[in-house]
């Protein structure tokens, strides 16, 4: 129990849709450790899109307690919720989300300029993360001077800079073609060899079989939580 | 974030768009260059009319005359008719005054016209001829740099004798020394004895072309009206004796006219802060104006930049969703678009600033007004720029701090 980085109790949220309310999540259960590598699959309207929300502290549940790290997430403000995902959330979005005019070394250093750390230490800290995931030699470079992998890695090293106690990646692949897709899911690899505790949220099974765990959703609810032997080394 | 984070990120979202901030800070800047250059200008024309005039009549000298001659705003058909019913200034009145005011003072009578002066056949035409006596030499302070000025032997003498300004002695003479020849005006001859030294323009008018010749000469009767002077000139020694001054010859005349206590003077006074004063009103009005046109122009400026800022927070929906999902805060996002507004009208104060100056030193350069910038007006436009920026950017960035995260970061 102790070592829990994410402990859900029977969460529901649901959305007003003109008149229908419709339940994207029905009661979910989940308890993450740290460390773990979990992929969460589901076909669309599953409400995987909605778990990860709520997982990356980008909204709150309407029912249930989500504990992350040892804090309850589920009732904050907007301001402790935007803290939390500043210190604990490493967000890695399909579509890379860099800011087009900043170098990839500014790009790194935006979580820290929102956790208030002088420009010094930003640039040190960003840089180390560029480093880890192979993109020492890029720093200066903006994202159109950039591949898609290069892309999504700074996009990673972005996720990694604060470090959170959880790496939470949308379909981080979605835009990759396959070879770059194997390259990416090396980094994630490396980094949860490394500690990282690391949340995929994928459609596709072959990426999902670089995890070692496996949650699928089904109408808002855990169809299945199988742990796999053997996961695909990449 | 701290402030200069975001003064740098606004500077950097200025500058990739650089047409568009340029239109868009156009109101503020034009806002800006207004108070500059007005304020300048009024300020440049108060130093510049309290400088003439004082040249034309002395702060410690005025004149005793029909009606006030140099008139300011508008003159009404009444007070206009009244005037013209007043009694002409005579050389009697004249006389009386110069014998009985006990203040200590200079005085002259005068009287003016316009001729042309001839030597040979050679013409200056429009000469200012004026008809004094030899005090106008010491109330007018003249640099006589060549002869003498005419004395008063040769005033009671009805002599026929000139002292001429410096262009006249240039276009007649040419190298000649122009002292002990003759000149002729309206057929008589006067024997120049003095010139003036070079004066410069007032109003644009050349302060040089002028003759002054006895008042008992023949010059009398075509300057003057018959038995009449057109002014008394009076100096005293300093500002407070010529109050005296002013206050004694109004008894002497009042007493000499035989005008009743309820009766107006029906005559009048010019000083320079008198010939000033329509000047100084002409300038409260600017001054009164001004704030009303760079409030427009600022409230134009600022709807520009809150529009634009509008549609930044559109555009940049997505970009404000992945700054929230990597912690930026209510408030970071606020001051993020507060700074890049206050940033963009800043921007546009200090060009309308840069822009001011130099419409003032355009001004300066092509009139002869001394336009000075006023250190205190560079100060509030570029305190109003910030105000107006600040103000502007603070419905578009409260809506920017509300947009959902999710919703924001699915925008493209």
């Amino acid at each position: 129990m102790t070592d829990a980085v994410i402990q859900m109790r029977e969460l529901t949220r649901a959305y007003q849709m003109g008149t229908e309310i419709v339940q994207a999540l029905r009661g979910v259960s989940l308890q993450i450790r740290r460390n773990e590598y979990v992929a969460i699959m589901g076909p669309s309207g599953s409400g995987k899109s909605t778990l990860m929300n709520l997982v990356g502290c980008l909204d709150t549940p309407t029912s249930g307690e989500y504990w992350l790290n040892g804090q309850e997430v589920s009732r904050m403000s907007d301001d402790a919720l935007a803290r939390v995902r500043n210190h604990e959330i490493g967000f890695v979005f399909q579509t890379f989300n860099l800011l087009p005019r900043a170098t990839a070394l500014q790009n790194v250093e935006l979580p820290l300029v929102y956790a208030g750390m002088g420009a010094r230490d930003r640039g040190v800290r960003a840089a180390r993360a560029l480093e880890r995931v192979g993109l020492a030699n890029r720093m200066d470079h903006r994202p159109n001077e950039m591949s898609g992998g290069q892309r999504q890695r700074v996009a990673i090293a972005r996720a990694l800079v604060n470090e959170p106690s959880i790496l939470l990646a949308d379909e981080p692949t979605g835009n990759l073609d396959s070879v770059t897709s194997e390259e990416i899911m090396r980094v994630f690899g490396a980094l949860h060899a490394e500690g990282q505790t690391v949340i995929l949220v994928t459609h596709e099974p072959d990426i999902a079989e670089h995890a070692a765990r496996t949650i699928v959703l089904r109408d808002g609810q855990v169809a299945s939580d199988t742990l796999r032997d053997h996961p695909v080394a990449a | 974030m701290p402030l200069l984070e975001a003064v740098r990120l606004a500077f950097h979202a200025l500058w990739t768009q650089k047409l568009k901030s340029f239109f868009s800070l156009i109101g503020v800047l034009i806002g800006v260059t207004f108070l500059i250059a007005v304020v300048s200008i009024v300020q440049g024309m108060n130093v510049y009319m309290t400088d003439q005039f004082t040249r034309l009549v002395g702060m410690n000298s005025f004149q005793v005359r029909r009606f006030p001659g140099i008139q300011t705003g508008n003159v009404s058909e009444e007070q206009w008719r009244e005037w013209r019913r007043r009694p002409l200034l005579s050389e009697d009145d004249a006389a009386f005054l110069m014998a009985n005011i006990q203040t200590p003072v200079l005085s002259t009578r005068n009287c003016q016209g316009r001729a042309i002066v001839k030597l040979g056949g050679k013409e200056a035409p429009d000469i200012n001829v004026t008809a004094a006596d030899a005090t106008v030499f010491r109330i007018k302070n003249y640099d006589i740099e060549n002869g003498r000025g005419f004395t008063a032997q040769e005033v009671r003498a009805g002599a026929h004798v000139a002292v001429i300004g410096d262009l006249v002695a240039e276009a007649l003479f040419e190298g000649i020394d122009p002292v002990g020849r003759s000149v002729t005006m309206q057929g008589i001859p006067y024997r120049v004895v003095g010139v003036v030294a070079k004066q410069g323009t007032t109003f644009g008018m050349s302060l040089d072309k002028f003759a002054i010749v006895p008042f008992t000469s023949h010059a009398q009767r075509w300057t003057c009206p018959r038995n009449a002077v057109r002014q008394l000139e009076v100096q005293a020694a300093d500002v407070v004796t010529m109050r005296a001054a002013i206050d004694e010859v109004e008894t002497l005349l009042r007493a000499r006219r035989g005008l009743g206590p309820t009766e107006e003077n029906n005559f009048d006074f010019q000083t320079a802060d008198g010939a000033l004063e329509g000047w100084n009103k002409i300038a409260a009005i600017l001054f009164a104006a001004l704030p009303g046109l760079v409030a427009i122009s600022l409230v134009v400026g600022g709807i520009v930049i809150m529009n634009i800022m509008l549609m930044a927070v559109a555009e940049r929906t997505k970009e404000i969703g992945l700054r929230k999902a990597l912690g930026a805060k209510r408030r970071d996002i606020m001051a993020q678009f507060i700074v890049e507004s206050a940033t963009l009208a800043t921007v546009g104060a200090v060009f309308g600033v840069v822009l001011g100056i130099g419409l003032a030193f355009v001004v300066k350069r092509v009139s002869p007004l001394p336009a000075a910038v006023a250190p205190w007006s560079i100060g509030v436009g570029v305190f109003l720029g910030v105000a107006v920026g600040m103000t502007a950017g603070i419905l578009p960035a409260s809506r920017a701090s509300k947009l959902d995260p999710i919703e924001a970061l699915r925008a493209e």
